[in-house]
């Protein structure tokens, strides 16, 4: 087995009360995991777990290598604050002591412009925001990349390159990538296992064998519009 | 020559206040100046009444009120509001009583005399720790302004980066109490660090010119109040006030 990631009897609970209940599975080496579930069902909880940022019961158990990129959710950043990306990405190398080298690495392969890592965090557009976002998780060359629904505050086109850019630095860097998605077609194109939390309703596998329709309909409640497209494949299509 | 050591360390407290009032700004920590300020106001009255020396008793004060925000910070508790309001209020109000009508004016306003070598020695000594604490944990400072949760994945403390920065921050009040009193000190944190930020997009540019309109500020201060015989922490104050007045013509990209 080469697992880098094991959960064992996870829960976490909010006074008193289980938010994610006895919680058990294994990650292997350059998976994709995706992460889905209704508003409220603890995906982030889950992440902050994994980061070991909030209390929990039963075991993380990370390889001994890793070393994990975060991406959160939601930055509240003010929109005044007259910080770059530049400015960002130098605190980071200074604090974990790294190269400066790497930092012109990193945001090559990120694909970020000077110009975008020269404008004030809030003055760019919500994809150029997260790009930077990656940028940073991605220096210090972490070998887990952790993301809480990085294409949440963005429009469609840009969603869509957020997404090719973290599975190119996937291949380029062999990485394991954790990830909460609301959007189901980047589950069927690029997740390897999908876990669901919905509280008592937990489920983990493959795409294929957890999105059916049973599933997605007791995850996210009988109103859910079903579309299945495995892999480009639509199952209503000749 | 005591008049000198006063006002070189007035503008040397300015710098410090221009740095950490860069980074109060940044933080959205623009009132707690005031804040912590008002809860030296009972320690400066103890102070006297005991006759000890009234900053020894404001420093205690503010360590007290230190502790007690950066707990608050930390519970996260919503009623932390609440409690900064009572806790505050209440100081400058048990401050009052405490003080004598003699000294009260000065405490809240602030005033200007001499001083000797040796509280020179150790304001200055205070300036370059603040001044050298900032400078040294900028990068985690800016790192943990921008996203607490970013910092913590990344291994940094936040909470006791916090405590460092709040003392830093108290340090600097207390510095700027001597003369500009327990109501009046929290502008020198919060106006120069909002005419920075009115000026520029760029952090090592905000940094400096906080810093400038600071010492700007204490400098045309005292030059206003020696040539028109008004009071030192007061004029000083309503120049940094106009200073920002007219940062506000600049008109940003």
């Amino acid at each position: 087995m080469n697992s880098i990631l094991e959960v064992k009897n996870l829960t976490v609970s909010f006074d008193g009360i289980p938010v994610i209940d006895g919680l058990s599975f294994d990650l292997e080496r350059g998976e994709t995991l995706s992460i889905i579930g209704p508003n409220g069902s603890g995906k982030t909880v889950f992440l902050r777990a994994l980061l070991k940022s909030i209390p929990f019961r039963g075991t993380i158990a990370w390889a001994p290598d890793v070393r994990i990129g975060y991406v959160p959710q939601k930055i509240e950043a003010d929109k005044h604050l007259p910080l770059t990306f530049n400015n960002l990405l130098f605190a980071k190398a200074d604090v974990l002591k790294l190269d400066r080298a790497d930092i012109s690495k990193t945001t090559e392969a990120v694909g970020l412009s000077k110009e975008t890592l020269e404008t004030p965090v809030g003055h760019l557009s919500g994809g150029q925001f997260q790009k930077g976002l990656v940028a940073f998780a991605l220096l210090g060359k972490p070998n887990v990349l952790l993301l809480d629904e990085p294409t949440a505050s963005i429009d469609l086109p840009q969603e869509e390159q957020i997404y090719e850019l973290i599975h190119r630095l996937q291949d380029m860097y062999g990485l394991t990538v954790i990830l909460v998605s609301h959007d189901l077609s980047f589950v069927y194109r690029y997740a390897t296992k999908v876990l669901c939390l919905n509280r008592q309703n937990m489920c983990f596998g493959t795409p294929e064998s957890v999105m059916n329709a049973e599933t997605l309909k007791k995850l996210f409640g009988s109103t859910f519009k079903y579309y299945h497209h495995i892999h480009g494949q639509h199952k209503d299509s000749n | 020559m005591n008049e000198i050591y006063s006002i070189t360390l007035a503008l040397s407290t300015a710098v410090a206040a221009g740095l950490v009032g860069s980074f109060a700004l940044m933080k959205r920590m623009s009132l707690a100046g005031d804040t912590i300020s008002h809860i030296a106001l009972p320690g400066i009255g103890i102070a006297i009444a005991t006759h000890v020396n009234p900053l020894f008793g404001a420093g205690v004060a503010l360590l007290i009120g230190t502790l007690f925000i950066w707990r608050l910070q930390e519970s996260r508790s919503m009623t932390a509001d609440a409690a900064i309001g009572v806790v505050f209020t209440a100081a400058i109000a048990v401050g009052v009583l405490l003080t004598t009508k003699e000294e009260l004016i000065e405490a809240l306003f602030g005033g200007f005399e001499g001083m000797t070598l040796q509280s020179f020695g150790f304001g200055l000594a205070a300036v370059l720790a603040i001044i050298g604490f900032i400078f040294k944990f900028r990068n985690q400072l800016i790192v943990a302004t921008f996203s607490p949760e970013l910092a913590e994945a990344n291994g940094l403390s936040v909470n006791r980066l916090n405590l460092y920065y709040l003392l830093a921050f108290s340090l600097t009040i207390l510095l700027g109490l001597r003369f500009l009193g327990a109501i009046l000190v929290g502008a020198l944190i919060i106006v120069p660090a909002a005419i920075g930020r009115q000026l520029t997009h760029t952090l090592g540019v905000f940094l400096t010119a906080s810093c400038i309109a600071s010492v700007l500020s204490v400098a045309l201060g005292f030059l206003i109040s020696f040539q028109f015989g008004t009071e030192v922490g007061p004029t000083i104050v309503a120049t940094s006030a106009a200073l920002f007045g007219l940062s506000l013509f600049k008109k940003k990209d």
